[in-house]
């Protein structure tokens, strides 16, 4: 039988596209649904009426929201292949920190970055050079967070990666300057088929953030 | 044969430490509590939990034959994985374990941080707080339906997680004035459900601790 699987998503969001990589790393195909945020649709509402939000995996009919939770869910049901998390428990916990790490940080600091000016702005930089430098360390010497292969650490990243070049512009800085080893890991990651078909083009972040910059900022 | 050395890095009213300790009862896994001194009376939180949770530096911290594990919801995953054969915790389909570690979410996004507001606040701002907090117990209502606990017949992950918030209960129908059964009564007879289990009532502190806590946390804001 067919597996039936659907992303709601909204393109340019690193949330969705944890899910996009995580798919393609299993050789599964899917159809992607596009979201109009201003406007979410009947579908969206019905399958995440608690959070109203993108992305969603509707697989067989049955909605998994949360990004972190649909990537465990995507490793734990095509168990069969391309292992995500680590099969030790305190490596499974370690990993599930950093993830945790990053959602708890790092958007926020995104935020203040596109769509804070001066002060606000400057506090943005900072804090996200804090937090990718804390991500250089778990990287070490590895190629991957997972180690020798992709996991979900790397999974959960590389979209972010996209997003390094519009920050730049309009933050008026250098991610790789102080964290030359992550833009060296985002390069072999974008080597990856599974990534370099399920990501934006970096320029076409680049001028949606600087859109929607203007959106918020003026 | 090595032993196993579980200690957890504490602090006794903490929901979020004690969930870590049901979840060790409920495999019947014996460790030791350290309790942190977490508002500087005694000097502070100690070395140890500085150098095992130093992005963070929070209880509670599991510390197993060493090894740290930090976050809550992350240690109680693994202390389901570590000891997996007395009562899973998690449910075994793939689709049913995402819609616990969402519950899971839900739960840690929101109660704690609402319950707060109550006790943090007079006013309008309580007010608005209580009508918030009984949404989200509404919500889990619905999540629970008709079975005995959100695991379904069993106690599951989910329960472990949200029951030591509703030790915190009683303070906030004191200070708000108002109760949780009136409003919410599906969701009290799941917490008598879950304090008849020796795992949990051996856990959770007395709520007038709690409540005592909380008092004298409002007299310091000047909110009494």
């Amino acid at each position: 039988m067919a597996d039936e699987v659907k992303i709601l998503d909204f393109w340019p969001s690193m949330f969705g596209m944890r899910v996009r990589v995580a798919l393609a790393e299993k050789g599964v195909g899917y159809e992607c649904i596009e979201e109009d945020l201003s406007n979410k649709s009947p579908l969206l509402l019905q399958m995440n009426p608690i959070h109203k939000k993108i992305p969603v995996l509707i697989h067989n009919g049955k909605p998994i929201c949360e990004s972190a939770i649909i990537v465990e869910y995507i490793d734990e049901f095509w168990n069969d292949r391309a292992p995500l998390l680590p099969s030790d428990p305190y490596e499974r916990a370690q990993a599930r920190f950093w993830v945790d790490f990053i959602d708890k940080k790092l958007y926020g600091s995104v935020r203040k970055i596109y769509g804070g000016k001066g002060e606000e702005q400057e506090e943005g930089k900072k804090e996200m050079m804090e937090i990718l430098k804390e991500l250089e360390k778990v990287l070490g010497e590895k190629d991957y967070f997972g180690g020798e292969c992709f996991g979900v650490l790397d999974v959960s990243l590389v979209g972010f990666s996209t997003w390094f070049g519009g920050l730049e512009s309009v933050g008026n800085f250098s991610i790789e300057t102080e964290c030359p080893k992550l833009v060296s890991w985002a390069k072999r990651c974008s080597e990856k088929e599974s990534v370099s078909k399920s990501l934006p083009d970096s320029n076409k972040i680049s001028e949606f953030i600087v859109q929607f910059r203007k959106k918020i900022v003026g | 044969m090595s032993k196993e050395e579980v200690i957890i890095l504490d602090c006794s009213l903490s929901p979020f430490c004690n969930r870590v300790k049901i979840a060790l009862s409920e495999k019947g896994v014996s460790y030791e509590s350290k309790e942190e001194d977490l508002f500087g009376s005694k000097g502070g939180k100690s070395e140890l939990l500085l150098k095992s949770n130093p992005i963070y530096k929070k209880v509670p911290v599991l510390l197993h034959n060493g090894k740290p594990l930090n976050e809550s919801s992350i240690i109680v995953s693994y202390i389901d994985e570590t000891w997996p054969s007395s009562s899973p915790l998690l449910p075994s389909s793939p689709y049913e374990r995402a819609q616990a570690r969402f519950w899971i979410d839900y739960i840690d996004k929101k109660v704690f941080d609402v319950g707060s507001k109550i006790w943090r606040s007079n006013g309008e701002e309580q007010e608005e707080a209580k009508k918030e907090l009984i949404e989200i117990l509404k919500q889990l209502e619905e999540a629970l339906g008709d079975k005995d606990f959100f695991g379904g017949e069993k106690f599951g992950i989910v329960d472990v997680i949200a029951i030591p918030f509703t030790s915190w209960f009683y303070a906030y129908e004191k200070v708000g004035n108002f109760k949780v059964e009136e409003c919410c009564p599906k969701f009290s007879a799941w917490e008598k459900r879950c304090l008849q289990k020796d795992t949990v009532s051996s856990v959770l502190p007395c709520p007038d601790k709690i409540y005592n806590f909380i008092t004298s946390m409002r007299k310091n804001l000047g909110l009494e």
